[in-house]
């Protein structure tokens, strides 16, 4: 897939909230859950569906923590994979509506 | 440590409520032998009211959010208040009797994302089930309903409360559980009643029955490090807290009381008077419970349990205080051991004094703030 058309949204199953600046994460689907460090939180918090992968890491990731900018693609993008396999990051090449559940 | 013990371990050093749990009402449809709480409503918070708190809580950082009552869909706005804390995020568990819900709710209670669904079956036996909740057909109504939580892939909970009228069912409801494809938990604990009435104690199931329990593989996992004799309390044990009742942990009340916890019924304030961060930051009580470690204990802190027991410091605080010790646990404590504790030896006793009748001075939680 494209990195510049890859867009990605939080699950509308799981469950999440901030503890001192790391995310937890859980799906209680499968009972998956993980924390995430600070530069993993800043991509979840602005998975919103609608804001490229690579807009995200540039426009955030890189100005936030000081990082090389394809290094940090790289880090983003194995990050998003291995999150997308656990059901918590939706993962198109087309704009994502939001899943918050109704 | 597990990751989810690391993360309880730092809510609790860092004071933040990461789980509470929330009564939406306390009217219910059924009427259980047992139960501690006053069916009338007294003024429960409206839908507004209950998302506003809920607002309130996820910025607070809480994760964890236990809906129950009395009877959670006895309110009919209960589905739109798990959505809205779900749209929060919030990991929600629910607690319920399950006879209210058909496919329909059950589909919804999917799609919402809820953990878990934890209900409560007394027996295998639908006349005894019945007999305890005072529900005709209640024990057939509850077993449908959970045939179809787990048709929809939910995760469900048999919660198995134990007392004198149904203590030799638990293996029965162990294989219903088996064979609907749930999870078992069971609890021998009874609480008295909201006014300080402790006549429904009668139902406990008497400490010399307790080992059989406790001794018991089926029902106790690790059972022979859970019975093991206690070792010499450590410095580590003696600077530890009772539980998290109070650091990472607390209870709403529909009236919106905040208390401790569910079993601890020291009001600490009230979320329609104040921001719920002001009762749990600020509150003297709350403080003073989280205050409390093992080493001021009064009688506790030089017992041998002292770093295994499961002192309730609720339950401590309905007996007179939140120092001292809880009877009901000294009495687990003894019948899991076999090792007398400090409460026992103090007054003399060979073994723990039977905790049952109207012969005990508690308190309860009761409605604190009623709007006028």
């Amino acid at each position: 897939m494209p990195e510049n058309s890859t867009y990605i949204a939080r699950s509308s199953a799981i469950a999440a909230r901030a503890l001192a600046g790391e995310m937890m994460v859980m799906n209680p689907a499968d009972s998956t859950f993980f924390t995430l460090n600070e530069v993993a939180t800043a991509i979840f918090q602005a998975a919103d569906g609608r804001t490229p992968l690579r807009e995200i890491v540039r426009g955030r990731i890189c100005e936030q923590f000081d990082v090389d900018p394809e290094q940090a693609q790289a880090d983003a993008e194995r990050f998003v994979t291995e999150l997308s396999g656990h059901g918590i990051l939706l993962v198109s090449n087309q704009p994502l509506t939001s899943e918050t559940p109704q | 440590m597990s990751l989810m013990s690391e993360i309880g371990q730092k809510a609790f050093n860092l004071g933040v409520p990461l789980a509470v749990h929330m009564d939406v009402t306390y009217r219910c449809n059924e009427r259980c032998v047992h139960c501690y709480l006053d069916h009338d409503d007294h003024g429960e918070m409206t839908t507004v009211e209950i998302k506003d708190v809920l607002d309130q809580l996820a910025e607070a950082g809480v994760f964890f959010i236990t809906f129950s009552g009395g009877e959670v869909f006895m309110r009919r706005d209960f589905l739109e208040i798990v959505a809205y804390a779900r749209r929060l995020m919030f990991n929600v568990k629910i607690k319920t009797n399950a006879v209210m819900i058909r496919e329909k709710e059950a589909r919804r209670i999917r799609e919402l994302g809820v953990d878990t669904i934890q209900i409560s079956v007394y027996s295998h036996r639908p006349e005894v089930h019945d007999a305890i909740t005072k529900l005709p057909r209640s024990f057939e109504r509850t077993v449908k309903s959970i045939r179809f939580l787990r048709e929809q892939g939910l995760r469900v909970t048999i919660a198995n409360v134990l007392m004198t009228v149904n203590s030799a069912d638990h293996a029965g409801v162990q294989k219903l559980a088996a064979e609907l494809g749930v999870h078992y938990t069971l609890d021998p604990t009874i609480t008295p009643m909201m006014d300080g009435d402790t006549s429904v104690l009668a139902l406990r199931i008497p400490g010399e029955e307790l080992p059989e329990i406790f001794h018991n593989p089926a029902l106790v996992e690790n059972q022979e490090e859970f019975c093991a004799p206690p070792k010499p309390p450590t410095a580590d044990d003696l600077e530890g807290y009772s539980c998290s009742a109070g650091h990472s942990f607390c209870y709403i009340s529909p009236y919106g009381d905040v208390f401790p916890c569910v079993q601890f019924p020291l009001p600490t304030g009230n979320v329609r008077q104040q921001k719920f961060l002001d009762i749990w930051n600020f509150s003297p009580q709350m403080n003073e419970v989280r205050s409390i470690q093992a080493k001021d204990l009064s009688v506790c802190s030089s017992c041998t349990h002292v770093g295994t027991c499961t002192r309730c410091p609720g339950l401590a605080y309905m007996e007179g205080s939140m120092r001292g010790p809880s009877s009901t646990d000294c009495e687990k404590s003894f019948y899991r051991t076999g090792v007398p504790t400090a409460n026992m030896l103090k007054q003399g006793l060979t073994k723990p004094r039977t905790m049952t009748g109207n012969n005990m001075p508690l308190v309860q939680i009761r409605p604190v703030a009623v709007p006028a």
